[in-house]
């Protein structure tokens, strides 16, 4: 069973890591429904 | 026209009441969590003035100690004293937390900074004996100050921001309006702290470079604070509000914001001011931040490490016309990041770094040293942000790998090579890429390097305007001297041979006359 | 994790049932990643934000790792990702997120 397809996804991205952006292409392309994006930045 | 490196000024203050008062981790936790453990361990973590000047990463920024020493330090360096301890160095100071209150005080100008007596009393002559300060600004605080029972009763019943010095209340600010929330006490207390550091920048800039304060024509304030009241939120200036108080007479400004992103674009469009003619000295300041002391300060305290987020951090850089000496801004190869770039980390890295390269047939690797994020590793590792700057320089070799400029097997020796350790404190647009300018200048100017790239990040997600990331990168080189070639005859020498020809001229006319 | 957003998280999982959402995290290394990975299964750790003592148990995966991986288009994850992991130390954020999904996680198929 795939695990994001048909799914609610929720991004947390990190600006010193994958920003929430890049990570909300990826989960699209998979079939999901991305309902929140954020990059959080620790510095 | 060229823009050049004239000289640069970085300053630290040790603020370590401020870490506990005025530091958004600190103030949200006691709101949501008073009794928490956290605020209670907090305040035995907290740094001396003597163990801030005795630490590594802050003799780098102040001048004492070059990156490439640093690099040989092991980590973890709060463990470790620096051999230097100096308050002074070659790029400008630390200064303790009582003088700075005082600047403070000196840097109001709407009379809301007020200290006790005997505290002003007592560090009024550390502040005069400050080798940036002169009488213009000492004059600037009152002899007259107030009794201690004033100001806790403001700081009690009219909402004033306290401020503290070892744990004791020694002042405070007021607020500016009893409505307006953007001239609120705390808003005043961060824009004071903000202004006040920059000014320490743009004396120890001035002084560096070696200009008079007269020369400046124009400041470009690149901080993250806002300034304006409730009709104009963000309306600014800072930049001429901390000029005022530095002298510089004939100097008019304005504010870049961009978060970190701001100090390269403030940079680029100070380079390009003084390229274009518009005007001939150019200085681009910006204060620290006491909204980021002890930012990660709950993982600090959680692994038993001093809490290194206790300086307010400052730089400034003065930008001049040629002098034919000074490394030059080279407005031609300039990195950005476009509304169209994406946030792929890969094509912002490109949108910055090869993409100017490109253009003038360069490869990754003739850049000889990179400065993006510096943020300091020892800070950032413990709260799980890695090492900001190590991962930049990873990005970047492995982009040239891909591009066939590096050898997969040199990727580890890369960020040695073309990189830096990072050293500056994490006050979001202090370590964006400005703290090397100084370093850049001298070793470029000693022939050590030949090309060094500031690159600037901005997290401008975070304004909750755009979820778009930001970034800018522009490279300084040597001094080419070609316009000075180019020149090769002056205006002088010209006028003087049209002379010369018409007298020549003349004498003929007259002789065939005769 | 940012309180605004961890506040998002909790409205999300009443607002769509907490079996039908799954949280993708980008951080830059491990430890971030499992801190971010608690406080959406167990609750928040540092007890600060909207999350502290709430137990949603939402499935979660940090990007690069192979599980989600394997369902991404692979020339989306090429273009917007695959160089990050040059950069950042895939395993050890893959032995993070496993030891929270298994104790944390109520919803894994």
């Amino acid at each position: 069973m795939s695990i994001l397809a048909g799914k609610k996804v929720i991004i947390i991205g990190d600006r010193d890591g994958i920003p929430g952006m890049a990570i909300e292409a990826c989960a699209q392309s998979a079939g999901a429904e991305v309902v929140f994006s954020s990059t959080e930045c620790f510095v | 026209m060229k823009s050049v490196i004239k000289g640069a000024g970085y300053i630290l203050v040790h603020t370590p009441d401020m870490v506990l008062h005025n530091g958004t981790t600190q103030t949200t936790e006691r709101i949501v969590n008073p009794e928490s453990e956290y605020l209670k361990e907090l305040p035995s973590h907290i740094r001396s003035f003597d163990q801030a000047l005795s630490y590594w990463p802050n003799q780098v920024y102040i001048g004492n100690k070059h990156p490439d020493e640093l690099a040989e330090v092991a980590q973890p360096w709060c463990d470790k004293a620096c051999d230097v301890s100096d308050r002074f160095g070659p790029f400008g100071q630390m200064m303790p937390q009582e003088e700075f209150l005082l600047l403070m005080q000196a840097c109001d100008v709407f009379g809301l900074v007020k200290l006790e007596q005997g505290f002003a009393d007592a560090h009024r002559a550390a502040l005069a004996a400050n080798p940036i300060m002169d009488e213009t600004i000492l004059a600037r605080i009152p002899e007259a100050q107030t009794a201690g029972e004033e100001i806790a009763r403001l700081v009690n019943e009219e909402h004033s921001e306290g401020l503290y010095h070892n744990g004791a209340l020694v002042g405070c600010v007021n607020r500016a309006h009893d409505i307006d929330v953007n001239l609120s006490a705390h808003v005043m207390h961060e824009n004071l702290v903000s202004k006040a550091s920059s000014v320490m920048a743009l004396l120890s800039a001035v002084k560096n470079a070696g200009i008079a304060k007269e020369d400046v024509e124009y400041v470009v304030d690149c901080a993250e604070e806002a300034c304006g009241d409730m009709n104009q939120r963000g309306g600014g200036n800072f930049a001429k509000s901390a000029a005022e108080i530095a002298g510089l007479a004939n100097a008019t400004g304005s504010d870049a914001r961009g978060f970190c992103a701001a100090p390269a674009h403030a940079m680029i469009e100070a380079a390009a001011l003084v390229a274009s003619g518009a005007y001939k000295t150019v200085v681009v300041t910006a204060g620290g931040c006491t909204a980021k002391l002890g930012m990660n300060g709950k993982d600090h305290v959680k692994k038993g490490l001093p809490i290194m987020e206790d300086m307010v951090g400052g730089f400034a850089v003065v930008l001049t016309q040629d002098d034919g000496v000074s490394p030059e801004v080279n407005l031609d190869m300039l990195g950005r990041h476009t509304v169209g770039t994406g946030s792929a980390p890969q094509a912002v890295i490109s949108s910055l770094v090869t993409n100017p390269l490109d253009k003038h047939g360069l490869k990754i690797t003739d850049i000889d040293k990179y400065s993006p994020e510096m943020q300091n590793p020892d800070i950032t590792k413990p709260a799980g942000a890695g090492d900001v700057p190590l991962s930049n320089y990873k990005m970047i070799a492995a982009l040239a790998v891909k591009r066939g400029e590096l050898q997969k097997t040199d990727l580890a020796t890369f960020p040695v090579k073309h990189g830096l350790t990072g050293w500056a404190p994490t006050q979001g647009h202090i370590p964006s890429g400005v703290p090397y300018i100084g370093f850049a200048r001298n070793d470029i100017m000693a022939g050590k390097l030949n090309r060094v790239m500031i690159i600037g990040k901005g997290s401008l997600f975070l304004g909750r305007m755009t979820n778009l990331f930001d970034g800018v990168s522009f490279v300084i080189q040597a001094n080419t001297g070609a316009e000075k070639a180019e020149a090769g005859v002056s205006e002088d020498e010209v006028k003087g041979m049209i002379a010369k020809a018409m007298k020549d001229f003349a004498a003929t006319l007259l002789a065939q006359a005769e | 994790m940012d309180l605004e957003n961890q506040k998002r998280v909790k409205e999300f999982a009443e607002q769509y049932g907490p079996e039908n959402i799954v949280v993708l995290l980008g951080a830059a290394e491990g430890e971030a990643s499992g801190l971010a990975a608690e406080t959406v299964t167990a609750g928040d750790p540092t007890y600060a934000g909207p999350l502290t003592g709430v137990s949603l148990g939402l499935t979660v995966y940090h990007v690069c790792e192979p599980e989600v991986k394997a369902e991404f288009d692979d020339a989306v994850y090429d273009e917007q990702v695959s160089m990050m992991e040059m950069v950042l130390d895939v395993d050890d954020i893959i032995n993070e997120m496993s030891a929270i999904r298994d104790e944390h996680c109520k919803y894994l198929g």
